[in-house]
């Protein structure tokens, strides 16, 4: 492997790159993403769902432009129709608008959950892939036991020893999850660890500090990216479950998963209550589960 | 054999361990005052004196430094003994005895309707010629793993309790209460059970051995389940302890949304007061359940398969 870099292969001119891929244009890209596209509707759809719910993320007023905590009392418990889309509550508040307004808590605590397991479990499995020997054994054993308590469980210790609230919750989750990132870290940083460009830097006295964020870092983020997307959905699961369960933001502030636990008691009457905030729940995570498939070797296969 | 059994019982023993001693740092080494929080719930708001949180925090062992805590926990722990809950004052194993035989017979029915839905979507996705029934099957498992749990058992009882009568909506009386939190708990797990049986079925299918049986005319059900079916579950036994982790983990929802007593309800009225202690046991315990089956795992699994050998290699 290592003369294939310094040397040209047998039969190529040196300077006609020939085994390596033309970069491609801008325009040629577009056209590529075009292709791609036109024949995957259900990834359009998820990419404009996944869209639609960062606008409420970030600016619910343009979805929804009224009040989510304010109810009319006499429009109580309205069956979904023209007024109210997605019907009102037991307060006559407008249920669209307080699951628009809700995405923003629930995605915060959801990007704060991946983000914690991203940096911590990427640290673990950098240092233990770079560092091996012990360090490696060590920490990859601290992983599994991990894996051995059930995520929820795990969650529900850190929420019992931090406290309520939605960005406690996030970190209950965020630390639940370490596990996969530190896992897949650990084999990309193996990986990049034994190649040349590696070993070259460490044989012109590249100080290994400035090899580890300058080569491993860069080359072994792809796939721990990739996973980052697919840990989003599951992580949208586990802060609405939590957020169910009452650990979440208090009542009067909308999450997804309280206003699931909101409308439990009026299950037998209104159903919308329930159902509507879990339709959000269930369609951001297969749009989010979707387009991880995608990012996930589909568009590197696609030609 | 002696030595492979050895080796696999310390290995247990290990993560048993390492999961105390991270259940412990996450609880007791994180902020938060659980003596307080017991105080003031205890007493309905009467403002308590130092003196009293002190005597409270002596009674539990709060006051010594850490890492005899540590010591003193752990050494009680090992006898079986992991404490008395702060809310009720009752004994941790008492309690957790108590909360099993209703997750016990949930988690069972669970895992059949797991095992089911599971293997039949395996199966008929593998053997279907029809192109869109295999696309809709293989698309099934990803659908059931994306829908938040508890909405589906809230969804499940509007339609067959509220809806059409059919099936009681809460409680654990009789065993039609049963079939509702059942499917909710299973759904999910059967799908990954079905992701890992199509795709260790479709390995199998390739093997040669399926081919001499089609040539000798074994018809497509008989190489499915006579010669295909016996070795592609054995890989997928691989995945048993988190099927039944799963299902534990599982029971915190599925028992808050049906109002059914049980494991998963008193983790989470225990999580709602800081019970340090029983929250400490109830993940202990999930640790052992999870080390246990992957123990009997390990065990059974060069039974099962004679090609695995238990020597050096392993």
């Amino acid at each position: 492997m290592t003369t294939d870099v310094l040397l040209p292969a047998e039969g190529t001119v040196p300077g006609a790159a020939v085994a390596v891929p033309v970069p491609a244009t801008p325009r040629e890209r577009l056209a590529r993403l075009g292709r791609f596209l036109r024949g995957r509707p259900g990834l359009v759809v998820s990419i404009v769902f996944v869209a639609l719910v960062l606008v409420a993320a970030f600016v619910p007023s343009v979805l929804a432009p009224g009040d989510p905590t304010l109810g009319v009392p006499a429009d109580k418990l309205q069956a979904p129709g023209l007024g109210h889309v997605l019907g009102t509550d037991y307060l006559g508040r407008d249920v669209y608008t307080r699951v628009v307004h809700g995405a923003s808590l629930s995605l915060q605590a959801t990007v704060i959950a991946v983000a914690v397991a991203l940096v911590v479990g990427g640290l673990i499995g950098l240092l233990a892939g770079f560092v091996g020997r012990w360090v490696d054994e060590t920490l990859m054993r601290f992983v599994d036991v991990l894996l051995a308590i059930p995520a929820i469980l795990l969650s529900l210790a850190l929420i019992t020893a931090l406290g309520f609230g939605t960005v406690k919750v996030a970190i209950a989750v965020g630390i639940a999850s370490v596990a996969n990132f530190a896992r897949v870290m650990r084999a990309e940083t193996l990986r990049v660890r034994r190649s040349t460009y590696v070993e070259a830097a460490r044989s012109v006295g590249t100080r290994w500090y400035v090899t580890l964020r300058r080569h491993v870092l860069p080359n072994a983020a792809g796939p721990v990216l990739v996973l980052a997307v697919l840990e989003f959905g599951l992580a949208i699961l586990a802060v609405s479950s939590l957020s169910f369960l009452g650990y979440g933001a208090p009542p009067p502030a909308p999450e997804w998963g309280s206003l699931v636990a909101e409308g439990r008691n009026y299950l037998a009457t209104a159903w919308w209550l329930c159902a509507m905030p879990g339709f959000a729940i269930a369609a951001t995570v297969l749009s989010v589960n979707r387009i991880s498939r995608a990012l996930d070797g589909e568009w590197a296969r696609f030609s | 054999m002696a030595v492979y059994l050895l080796r696999r019982v310390a290995l247990a023993v290990g993560v048993l361990w390492a999961a105390y001693t991270v259940s412990f740092v996450v609880l007791y080494l994180l902020p938060g005052d659980p003596v307080a929080t017991m105080a003031a719930g205890g007493s309905d708001g009467e403002p308590v004196s130092p003196a009293q949180l002190d005597a409270l925090r002596a009674r539990y062992g709060l006051d010594q430094p850490l890492i005899t805590q540590y010591g003193t926990k752990l050494w009680a722990a090992l006898h079986g003994d992991f404490g008395t809950s702060f809310a009720t004052g009752r004994d941790v194993r008492g309690a957790i005895g108590d909360a099993l035989p209703p997750t016990l017979q949930i988690a069972l029915s669970g895992l059949l309707v797991a095992i089911v839905f599971g293997s039949a979507v395996a199966l008929v996705a593998t053997y279907t010629r029809v192109r869109w029934l295999r696309q809709v099957l293989m698309g099934l498992p990803s659908l059931a793993v994306s829908l938040p749990v508890f909405w589906v058992g809230l969804m499940l009882v509007q339609l067959f309790s509220f809806r059409l009568g059919l099936l009681p909506s809460v409680g654990a009386r009789g065993p039609e209460a049963l079939v509702l939190p059942a499917i909710t708990l299973g759904l999910p797990t059967g799908a990954l059970i079905a992701q890992v049986l199509a795709k260790s079925m479709s390995q199998v299918l390739d093997e040669p051995y399926v081919t001499t049986a089609r040539a000798k005319g074994v018809g497509e059900a008989g190489v499915h389940l006579r010669h295909a079916l016996g070795n592609a579950v054995i890989p997928a036994l691989t995945v048993l302890g988190y099927v039944v982790g799963n299902l534990l983990a599982g029971s915190v929802v599925v028992e808050t949304v049906f109002t059914r007593p049980g494991l998963g309800r008193l983790t989470v009225s225990s999580v709602g007061v800081q019970d340090i202690p029983v929250v400490q046991g109830i993940v202990v315990f999930a640790a052992l359940v999870f080390v246990l089956v992957n123990l009997v795992v390990d065990l059974v699994y060069p039974v099962l398969d004679p090609r695995i050998t238990t020597g050096a290699a392993v």
